[in-house]
């Protein structure tokens, strides 16, 4: 009989699977995104402050789409990540994936938090109220709750392989909710607009609109992308603490 | 630029407290999102030194 074969990945996969490779990789990667993230978010909140045009039937509170936008994306993009980070977890026992889908939660909480605040301040001078129970308003409180489930699910585990065994399938049950998302607003009667970019069609606003709103989303990436190394590097010292190279590292550095 | 005066940007259009509002939460959430790691790494490396030393001394 033949032995299972091992899926044939690429060689950086194997190299980022490793705890001190991933440590120094995610080092050198830290500083680029930390820039990009300061210069874009920067850049599009002067732009979108002061440079962006109002609408003109909602006037200056449009400009509250500069921020929902971007972080209702990036609630998502981070769920899809915590997910499927957590399935390669399960899959090919890596631990950095496990390490990945733990630090992407809170991040991903705190932007679906923010999506959701910004949602109800643009909701009262636009639809008259804070909140309405639709259906895109109630699938992404969905999504909060399910961040919350998966913290807390952590923080009721004591060893850390179970714990992320677990919540990896809790986050892949709750994938479902992503699809709802994106199509709640084609699906059932809403007060929301729809999506503003789609990859396939022009979007519906002006160049001085969609541009700063793109810097934006791009600049939200970059923050996200800083923020979960920042996290990773800390949980992987926390989780290898007994071996020689942090050992090493944690006493050169502050010595 | 879309205002004439401060004040003007300060009101939005009466809209100012919703754009303020949202702005200044993200500007909170996202530098919770940075100082926290930071800060815990700090916490971290003084943890783990003093881990080693204690390790070091009882050897």
């Amino acid at each position: 009989m033949k032995t299972a074969k091992q899926p044939i990945l690429p060689k950086w996969f194997y190299q980022l699977a490793s705890p001190k490779w991933c440590y120094q990789i995610t080092g050198m990667l830290l500083p680029l995104f930390a820039s990009l993230a300061i210069a874009l978010l920067i850049t599009g909140f002067v732009w979108a402050l002061l440079f962006a045009p109002q609408d003109y039937q909602q006037g200056n509170s449009f400009r509250i789409i500069y921020i929902h936008v971007p972080s209702a994306i990036l609630a998502q993009s981070i769920y899809i990540t915590m997910a499927l980070s957590g399935a390669i977890g399960i899959i090919w026992k890596i631990k950095v994936a496990d390490m990945v889908a733990y630090t992407c939660a809170p991040i991903g909480a705190s932007m679906a938090f923010l999506a959701l605040i910004t949602g109800a301040v643009w909701g009262k001078p636009t639809w008259g109220s804070w909140w309405v129970w639709d259906a895109r308003l109630t699938s992404m409180l969905i999504l909060l709750f399910l961040y919350f489930g998966v913290m807390a699910l952590y923080s009721a585990m004591e060893k850390p392989e179970t714990a992320a065994r677990s919540t990896a399938i809790l986050s892949l049950v709750g994938l479902v909710n992503i699809p709802i998302i994106k199509y709640s607003v084609d699906w059932w009667n809403t007060l929301h607009q729809p999506a503003t970019f789609t990859l396939t069609e022009k979007p519906a606003m002006p160049i001085e609109m969609w541009l700063p709103l793109l810097v934006m989303v791009v600049g939200f990436y970059c923050f996200f992308a800083t923020a979960m190394i920042m996290r990773l590097r800390n949980e992987i010292l926390t989780r290898e603490k007994r071996t020689a190279w942090v050992k090493k590292l944690v006493t050169e550095i502050d010595r | 630029m879309q205002f004439e005066s401060l004040v003007a940007f300060f009101e939005m259009g009466g809209h100012g407290l919703y754009v303020w509002l949202s702005f200044s939460i993200a500007v909170v959430v996202i530098g919770f999102n940075l100082i926290q790691p930071w800060l815990n790494q700090k916490k971290i490396f003084i943890a783990l030194n003093k881990k080693y030393q204690h390790e070091n001394r009882s050897q």
